[in-house]
């Protein structure tokens, strides 16, 4: 009988028993006797020299400890925190990767930037102290855009990075390219911005050190998504703590969406400073400081091009993008606007000639990295968004002109111009199923019955693909990455037959707790209450990468059925002594150990109990216990791809675009838990619909100043904001490649949805002579365009 | 300055003394370690520190302790039966998969609550309204949503609508 | 936040002397406004006054004919009111649309109105429906109580006690919300009383004000129609990231012609 709680049930969630009645252990909840509070003194200007900093007035007032800057961390020896991806530039030469230091040493370089520390008895007297520390700042003028960086006169935000560009990076055949164009009969064009984003995890960033002296350990408690990747970072290169000296715990974390993969200034401030102290040291954000200083998302500016020939099948596509890192290279910055993203720039085509070039350049705003996505919204927004201008300019229907270019899921596995090779995918089939649910037949008397009503209706396609799990660890190596792409996973059956997973993967919001024992229940045939899932602690879980890039199950999942099949091997021999048979004549199912052709049998509990009490065990043979260990490393990315679809109404009189439906239709291979699944695609619908119409991050030009600084200014989607949505999946094509035949679904709805908006917004607005409108599609924007162009029916 | 409150938390009456400072989310979480309400703003917007004072649902990081004295304050912690039994309203979360970081959830719960008290029979649109003050990054509402139909009927007497499978 | 001393007097008497006497001395109503920008550290007042305490400044009663509310009444309860559902539908739906529940739970119109904030919904009521702010020593007319951005008629310590507003022969409110903070972007209040016609507009200029083009279009012809062709030039209005003042003047057409459609 299957497992009700095995693969592919819907079984509750088993972490919210305690979120629901508030009793889950974010960082914040969580209290170390005699603590100390630190506050960060952040610079209010975007680039200025520090030319001293006067303390004393704060040392003495109530309640504070000690006050550091960045000359202290200077005299320990602090390093600067790493990028973890090096990218060449066309030359072969390395990019230009210049020091971020914890605290800043003798430049300010956006606002926000941590000029100095107080530690105090309460965060309130923190702050008091902080009013009081005198910093006399040489102010410099700000590269607030990456046009301003770009200008050739610019000030330079790092000294020794000429012309403030990082990075100079390229992508695909030039020639091929440009034969393509030559001979195209039409050309689509777009230039278009990807406007920059705030990630806003829920749970603002925060920190505890620790420190105990009397066996040199360290511990930081942090909000991460990765607390090895963190340990490795902060240990190996910024504080110089060795691995086994240093634990990092990452406990229940409120959201990421990729802004708690980083390794922080303020992670390595609260450890540092623990022993300084000599007590713990504990740092919140407030939220104000969260938009200064949590890295953010997009910010690309691209001039994209497509060649067709007289029947609109792709010949070659060209894309020049120029892509915003901040003041200062975040871990996984540089990774994001080229591996992440140029290569996803075949979508779901078969156009045979590619070539891009990335610049990436330094402004002085916060650090840019990866936001749920990472590189693929921003790609597959510029092909979805440019293969649309393509059927408008052919006249043809965008669905058709799709079909006609298609990967066809014959030609699988498919290597792209743009060097990934796409183990499986029916991308047809996507837009077969999607196309009855939205009634696409109907659209055109939708459109006219708004109308009627003095409304735009419009609809929108966005069919993506993306690259999840990213790996193998070897070619990401050659190719820059600085760190492994592998998972680790721990199933130790304990003797009475329950199991605690260790798994080097960590779960904040995506359900691990619940999914990775359904893997384990299902195989073992054993109750999901006897299993554990255990991550998050370096001091518990094997080496891990954490999660990121929807490679939790992909990646971590494959770890866990590695181990759970050495387990099995394992216990097959242990079964086959216990019942005096034969190995090879042991058959093993639902966790059930049979001898075959007659009605012996074990459970897996048996098995657990005489590995632990190995009285009757074939010991010669076989260690004791039952507890095995396995990294995964996969061989390919995984590659989710599907169809958005989404309609919207605009009111012509305010320019309010409102959304009437939005449908997915995806193929994340097998799927575990649909219910998760589908709780995934919501939200990253709404990630991806709050950056099409309204999320906006704005630096002042002028100034640098951040004027998207809070929830007043900074608009996130609210519940009344989007409607329910309409998800559904295939699993016909499973990953090749993988042994779950999983693909991940964490970033698919983001990936999708701001391109399906965009489209229908540019849809209902096509009687008004567009073909393009930047994100965030504001009613102010959307009214210039309908304000500005006569429409063609007004005219006539 | 100092003072001293008396309040009824989760049924228990409790008197500290306070800087008149103390923000109530700060005396709720600080002082009497109730950690299920959460804060993750600093400009009243994002409801995640919602609790219900004297039955009504406010943000408790946008009162003061003191404004509190003599009120009855019900929390997260307060809200499920002595027993462990889930409110209607959290086991319809659950149900439906109402939340999946589970930071913006306490806050979240303490309003769908006080929304189906004032309107035991909420439609779609009134729910999302009604959820206007407080902020979910993760679910894109959708669950929450169908979560909050269901929980309305429960606690109306009802039985907790299964999530449709 | 800084630190303070908190007062919660018993009687409006004990309030006014305390904010008379004290040297930094700030009321405290419903915090929905104040305690942020305390939070934010904006502000340092010494003392703080909380009005919670007050039962003269609470609640809904008909006055001559309109309605007089109490300072310290919440929007919740003129929302929910109902007294004001009866005699001035327009109010409820008004006090309905600010902000979120658990801020109506709590902030009040006294705070409101005091505040002044250019983006706030109350002042096109006060303005809209010539109401009467009455505070502990005098009534100020509701057209003289706006003097600017987040200024007010009101005098270093003196109190709003009450606001009335006579009952109008119909009224309506249209807000277009600003999509991040919720506060309006523009609002538009128009009543209507016997032959003559005012309109106010809050959340486009420093703050509210009426729309005389608007008013004599309406008493011409008191329907939407009238009021969709009178466009208000954008001179002097708000122009910030979420919306120029060209498309302000734009959205008080359009929201002067809801508030129309929405006549009650
Ligand atoms: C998330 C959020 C959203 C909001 N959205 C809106 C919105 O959409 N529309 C809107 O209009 N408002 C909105 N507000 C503001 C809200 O309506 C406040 O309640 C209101 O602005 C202030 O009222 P209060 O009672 O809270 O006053 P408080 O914050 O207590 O006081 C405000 C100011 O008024 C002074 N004051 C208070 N009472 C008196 C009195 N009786 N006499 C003299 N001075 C007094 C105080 O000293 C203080 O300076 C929002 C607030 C928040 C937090
Ligand atoms: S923490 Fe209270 S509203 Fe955000
Ligand atoms: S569940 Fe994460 S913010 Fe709502």
């Amino acid at each position: 009988m299957a497992n009700p709680n095995g693969i592919g049930a819907p079984v509750r969630r088993r972490e919210d028993a305690r979120f629901l009645t508030g009793r889950g252990s974010y960082t914040d909840d969580i209290n170390r006797p005699n603590q100390t509070f630190a506050y960060m003194l952040r610079s209010p200007h975007a680039h200025a020299d520090i030319i001293s900093i006067d303390t004393a007035d704060a040392l003495v007032s109530p309640g504070v400890r000690h006050v550091f800057t960045g000359a202290d961390m200077a005299a320990d020896g602090v390093n600067s925190l790493p990028c973890g991806w090096l990218i060449h530039n066309k030359d072969g030469t390395p990019m230009k990767e210049p020091p971020h230091y914890p605290i800043a040493r003798d430049r300010a370089r956006y606002v926000g930037d941590i000029v100095a520390v107080v530690v105090a008895e309460s965060r309130e007297q923190a702050k008091d102290a902080a009013e009081l520390i005198v910093v006399d700042y040489a102010e410099r003028p700000a590269v607030a855009s990456i046009r301003a960086a770009l200008d050739g006169t610019a000030e330079l935000v790092h000294d020794d990075v000429p012309g403030n560009v990082c990075y100079d990076w390229h992508l695909g055949d030039k020639a091929a390219t440009d034969a393509a164009f030559a001979r195209a009969a039409h050309v689509a064009t777009i230039d278009l911005v990807n406007n920059r984003l705030v990630p806003n995890a829920m749970e603002p960033r925060a920190a505890i050190g620790e420190y105990d002296p009397a066996n040199g350990e360290h511990t930081l408690t942090t909000t991460s998504q990765n607390p090895h990747v963190i340990r490795l970072l902060m240990g190996a290169f910024v504080l110089g703590i060795p691995e086994h000296k240093l634990r990092v715990v990452a406990p229940d974390v409120g959201g990421g969406f990729g802004s708690k993969i980083f390794h922080y200034g303020e992670e390595a401030i609260v450890t540092w400073a623990a022993k300084k102290v000599g007590r713990p040291v504990k740092w919140t954000a407030e939220r104000g400081e969260s938009f200064l200083s949590d890295a953010h998302g997009r910010d690309h500016i691209s001039h994209a091009e497509l060649a067709m020939d007289a029947d609109g099948n792709f010949l070659g596509l060209r894309v020049k993008t120029d892509a915003n890192m901040g003041a200062y290279l975040s871990t996984f910055s540089t990774s994001i606007p080229t591996y992440l993203y140029a290569t996803l720039l075949a979508g779901q085509y078969k156009t045979p000639a590619i070539y891009a070039e990335v610049t990436a350049v330094f402004t002085n705003t916060a650090p840019v990295d990866a936001y749920r996505g990472a590189g693929r919204p921003e790609a597959c927004f510029l092909i979805e968004r440019l293969v649309d201008i393509a059927a408008q300019k052919l006249g043809m229907d965008p669905t058709a002109l799709r079909r006609r270019n298609f990967i066809p899921k014959e030609a699988m596995p498919y290597l792209t111009p743009v060097a990934l090779q796409y183990d499986t995918g029916d991308f047809a089939k996507n837009l077969d199923m999607a196309l009855p649910m939205v009634d696409y037949a109907g659209f055109a008397a939708r459109r006219a019955e708004s109308a009627a009503r003095g409304k735009l209706r419009g609809i929108g396609f966005a069919t993506y693909i993306e690259a999840c799990g990213i790996a193998p660890s070897n070619i990401a190596g050659a190719l820059g990455a600085r760190a492994g792409l592998y998972e680790s996973a721990e199933v130790r059956f304990h003797p009475t037959g329950s199991v605690s997973v260790f798994t080097g993967s960590h779960s904040h919001g995506q359900g691990h707790e619940t999914t990775f024992a359904q893997l384990v229940a299902d195989r073992f045939g054993i109750p999901i209450e006897n299993v554990d899932i255990i991550h998050g602690d370096t001091a518990k879980i094997p080496f891990g990468m954490g999660t990121y890039g929807s490679r939790s199950l992909a990646v971590g999942g494959s770890a866990l059925v590695k181990a759970m099949d050495k387990v099995e091997r394992k216990a097959r021999k242990i079964a086959a002594h216990l019942m005096e048979a034969a190995e090879t004549d042991i058959e093993v199912k639902d966790g059930r150990f049979t001898v075959a052709g007659t009605d012996k049998g074990v459970t897996i509990g048996d098995i657990a109990l005489a590995a632990y009490v190995p009285h009757n065990f074939p010991l010669d043979e076989l260690e004791p216990g039952l507890d095995e260990q396995a990294f995964y490393d996969p061989k390919n990315f995984t590659y989710p791809n599907g169809c958005h679809i989404c309609e919207v109404e605009i009111d012509p009189d305010t320019g309010v675009t409102k959304i009437l439906n939005f449908t997915a239709v995806d193929d994340f291979g097998r799927v575990i838990n649909p219910l998760i699944v589908e709780g995934q695609v919501h939200g990253g619908i709404v990630q991806g619909i709050g950056q099409a119409l309204y999320e906006n991050c704005v630096y002042d030009e002028e100034t640098g100043q951040l004027l998207t600084g809070s929830y007043m200014d900074y608009c996130m989607p609210r519940a009344d904001d989007v409607p329910s949505f309409t998800v559904a999946y295939h699993e016909d094509a499973p990953c090749t490649h993988n042994p779950l035949g999983v693909k991940g679904c964490g970033e698919a709805g983001t990936i999708g949805a701001a391109a399906a908006v965009i489209n229908a917004v540019v849809n209902a607005l096509s009687d008004y002579g567009i073909t393009h409108i930047d994100m965030p599609a504001t009613p102010e924007k959307v009214w210039r365009v309908i304000h500005a162009h006569k429409p063609a029916m007004a005219a006539e | 300055m100092a003072s001293t409150v008396t309040l009824t938390v989760n049924g228990t009456t409790v008197t500290r003394e306070v800087e008149e400072r103390t923000l109530l989310v700060h005396f709720l979480r600080d002082i009497l370690h109730l950690t299920g309400t959460h804060i993750g703003c600093d400009t009243s917007q994002c409801g995640a520190c919602t609790v219900h004072v004297d039955g009504r649902s406010v943000k408790s990081c946008t009162m003061l302790a003191v404004q509190a004295d003599g009120s009855t304050v019900t929390t997260i912690e307060g809200l499920a039966a002595p027993d462990g039994t889930l409110h209607p309203m959290q086991a319809a979360f659950r149900e439906h998969h109402g939340l999946q970081c589970g930071f913006c959830t306490p806050g979240m719960v303490m309003s769908a609550v006080d929304l189906v008290r004032a309107n035991p029979t909420p439609s779609e649109t009134e729910i999302r309204e009604g959820l206007e003050g407080n902020i979910c990054r993760c679910t894109g509402y959708h669950n929450i949503v169908k979560a909050v139909m269901a929980g309305a009927e429960a606690m109306n007497g009802g039985t907790l609508k299964a999530a449709a499978e | 936040m800084y630190n303070f001393t908190y007062h919660r007097p018993a009687t409006l008497a004990d309030a006014v002397s305390l904010l008379g006497s004290l040297e930094d001395g700030k009321a405290l109503s419903g915090g929905q406004t104040l305690l942020p920008t305390l939070k934010q550290r904006l502000a340092s007042p010494a003392d703080l006054v909380d009005l919670s305490g007050v039962p003269d400044l609470k609640g809904v009663r008909e006055e001559a004919g309109g309605l007089t509310i109490g300072a310290f009444t919440r929007h919740a309860d003129v929302a929910g009111s109902d007294v004001v559902a009866r005699v001035i539908p327009a109010l409820a739906h008004l006090a309905g649309g600010i902000g979120d529940r658990q801020v109506r739970h709590m902030g009040t119109l006294g705070g409101s109105i005091a505040n002044a904030d250019p983006a706030a919904d109350y002042p096109a009521a006060v303005v809209g429906l010539g109401a009467w702010v009455r505070t502990d020593r005098r009534e100020i007319a509701g057209d003289d109580f706006f003097t600017g951005m987040f200024e007010t008629a009101l005098e270093p310590g003196e109190l709003v006690t009450a606001v009335h507003f006579p009952k109008p022969d119909a009224a309506g409110y249209a807000k277009f919300a600003n999509p991040a903070s919720r506060y309006a972007m523009v609002g538009v209040f128009i009543a209507r009383f016997g032959a003559s016609v005012r309109v106010a507009v809050t959340g486009a200029g420093p703050f509210a004000t009426r729309v005389p083009a608007m008013e004599a279009a309406l008493a011409a012809s008191f329907t939407a129609d009238a009021v969709a062709g009178v466009t208000v030039p954008p001179d002097g209005l708000n122009s910030d990231l979420h919306a120029s003042a060209e498309y302000r003047a734009h959205l008080i057409t359009v929201m002067a012609k809801r508030a129309m459609e929405a006549m009650r």
